[in-house]
């Protein structure tokens, strides 16, 4: 006798979650973002306790929890630690279409990495120790994509 | 302190779109593993479920899964990560004093969503989830870091999924078994440099359960054939931003591991345990999970996975049931990795079975590029 679970047709609803969230940026991020919205620079904090420098700031050095209250313009440039060349498609999530490059760039002045965007550059032509600078947008919002992208340096 | 054991294993064959809502998968795994133990729900006292919101689509999940996991009536209490946390976290309920048996079960239905879009809520909303990024991304960055830290090539990953994919045939619940080769990964489809598809794990359904009883009932409840013992564990966890961490330094993971050993009573984790399943979502993960497993010194993993250490038939046998390269439901990976080392460790892992084994190690990680990790020790 053949189970009936065999026969049935097994049916799928398809959905989707859609909630709007406001989160708060807090005030080291928003001092962070606020440098970089209004005076195109990008600032890092340290660390008083062991002098670790973080950008982007953090609340609290993640080694010692001291805070790291001494704020510190970066110069902008950097060293590509390491990257990837994305090529696959996330509209919704990806603010570019493939393929593009992630990499972690140690920012000159800077002991902990930011990962973002490396523009200006064939993607195959990244290599990690490569010499890059930030690149700024001219229109700015306040959030990680004031910076467009680290291109390298010329 | 009193020992635990895991008295009793159960699963759902991995699966992709499996037809299962994940409540029957639960449920499905939860009555196997009860009968594996030979008890009934009647003996058990407390559910530690291990799910993802996210992934499930709603919010409180484990109160979704309570009767399917035999809680209705018990107390029920949730963990969102690997199920090695979950085990730890039963271990942990059962050591307080305050329960007896235990069931720890964990589920998963990556294919009834996109894994990009829901690792991408991994990251940080303020920083770098704008960016795009999500579990394939950064571990490309990860396993680049470690390319260029120790000057490993992608031939060398590529060889973990040939290894991995192979012990798969093995194993009857597997996924993805394939006779592969190094070429074949290396050829296969770019996903986000180094890494190809072959590189990657498979998007997977599965749900798995765990029986835990302290020592007392668990000789009074089960023959000794089926108790494999929790000698040791560990976990320990690193920053949240990937760019806070060298992604190539294990410190983490290695103090996770110092913790079990030394629990566990293990000195020299190579030649007092039998073999291991470690956390391989990606390829480079094994060696680089090995190193600061403390299995060989930093930046050696691939030399001697070249030189067949870590083969069914190596020195030191590592996932041999085809690991998460070879099925990789997020959050039962962990549980599937623990039911089996006690397998192994009972002589039930069938056509796999490894020969005389005693003493075994289970890796999990949590977050992403292993923030945190979860490094058991079992035994007989």
């Amino acid at each position: 006798m053949s189970d009936w679970k065999d026969d049935v047709e097994i049916l799928v609803h398809e959905g989707k979650i859609s909630v709007p969230y406001s989160w708060t940026v807090g005030s080291t991020l928003s001092r962070f973002y606020c440098e970089l919205r209004d005076n195109g620079k990008i600032w890092a904090n340290r660390c008083p306790s062991c002098g670790t420098t973080f950008v982007p700031p953090k609340i609290k050095c993640i080694n010692c929890y001291e805070e790291p209250h001494d704020w510190v313009e970066l110069p902008g440039t950097g060293t590509v630690e390491t990257y990837t060349v994305v090529r696959y498609e996330e509209p919704s999530m990806h603010p570019r279409k493939a393929p593009f490059v992630y990499g972690v760039i140690k920012m000159d002045g800077a002991d902990t990495g930011i990962v973002h965007f490396i523009g200006d550059v064939d993607p195959e032509q990244v290599k990690v120790g490569m010499r890059v600078e930030a690149v700024l947008e001219d229109e700015r919002e306040g959030n990680i994509l004031d910076i467009r992208h680290f291109r390298p340096l010329a | 302190m009193e020992k635990v054991a895991i008295i009793g294993v159960g699963y759902t064959k991995y699966a992709q779109n499996s037809p299962l809502t994940f409540a029957e998968m639960v449920f499905e795994a939860t009555t196997k593993a009860l009968e594996d133990a030979g008890i009934t729900r009647d003996e058990v006292d407390n559910v530690v479920s291990v799910s993802s919101d996210f992934w499930d689509g709603r919010t409180i999940s484990s109160m979704a899964i309570s009767d399917a996991s035999g809680a209705y009536g018990k107390d029920i209490t949730t963990v969102e990560g690997d199920g090695t946390f979950g085990a730890l976290y039963g271990m942990m309920r059962i050591l307080s004093g305050s329960f007896g048996v235990s069931i720890v079960c964990a589920h998963h239905k990556g294919t009834e969503s996109n894994m990009n879009g829901i690792t991408n809520c991994a990251f940080d909303p303020l920083v770098e989830r704008k960016l795009g990024l999500d579990a394939v991304s950064s571990a490309a960055l990860q396993a680049r870091r470690y390319m260029s830290k120790y000057g490993l090539l992608e031939e060398q990953f590529a060889l973990v999924s040939v290894k991995n994919h192979g012990n798969a045939k093995k194993n009857p619940i597997a996924l993805l078994p394939m006779d592969i080769t190094v070429e074949d990964v290396m050829n296969s489809r770019k996903v986000a440099d180094p890494l190809k598809v072959l590189d990657c794990s498979p998007v997977t359904d599965g749900a798995c359960t765990l029986i835990l009883a302290a020592e007392r009932q668990a000789k009074k409840l089960t023959t000794n054939k089926k108790r494999v013992w929790m000698k040791g564990v560990g976990h320990c966890s690193d920053a949240f931003r990937l760019g806070d961490r060298d992604l190539a330094d294990m410190r983490a993971l290695k103090k996770a591991a110092k913790r079990a050993y030394e629990m566990a009573g293990i000195s020299d984790p190579l030649k007092e345990i039998d073999f291991a399943e470690v956390y391989d979502a990606f390829s480079y993960m094994e060696p680089l999970w090995l190193e600061g497993l403390g299995i060989c010194d930093d930046g050696k993993g691939c030399e001697y996975l070249e030189r067949g250490w870590f083969n069914a038939d190596g020195k030191f046998p590592v996932n041999v049931s085809g690991g998460r390269l070879s099925a990789n439901p997020v959050q039962s990976a962990g549980l599937y990795a623990m039911a089996e080392a006690v397998l192994q460790l009972r002589g039930e892992a069938g056509e796999r079975q490894l020969d005389g084994v005693e003493t075994a190690l289970v890796h999990g990680i949590n977050g992403m590029c292993g923030q945190s990790h979860c490094v058991w020790v079992l035994g007989r």
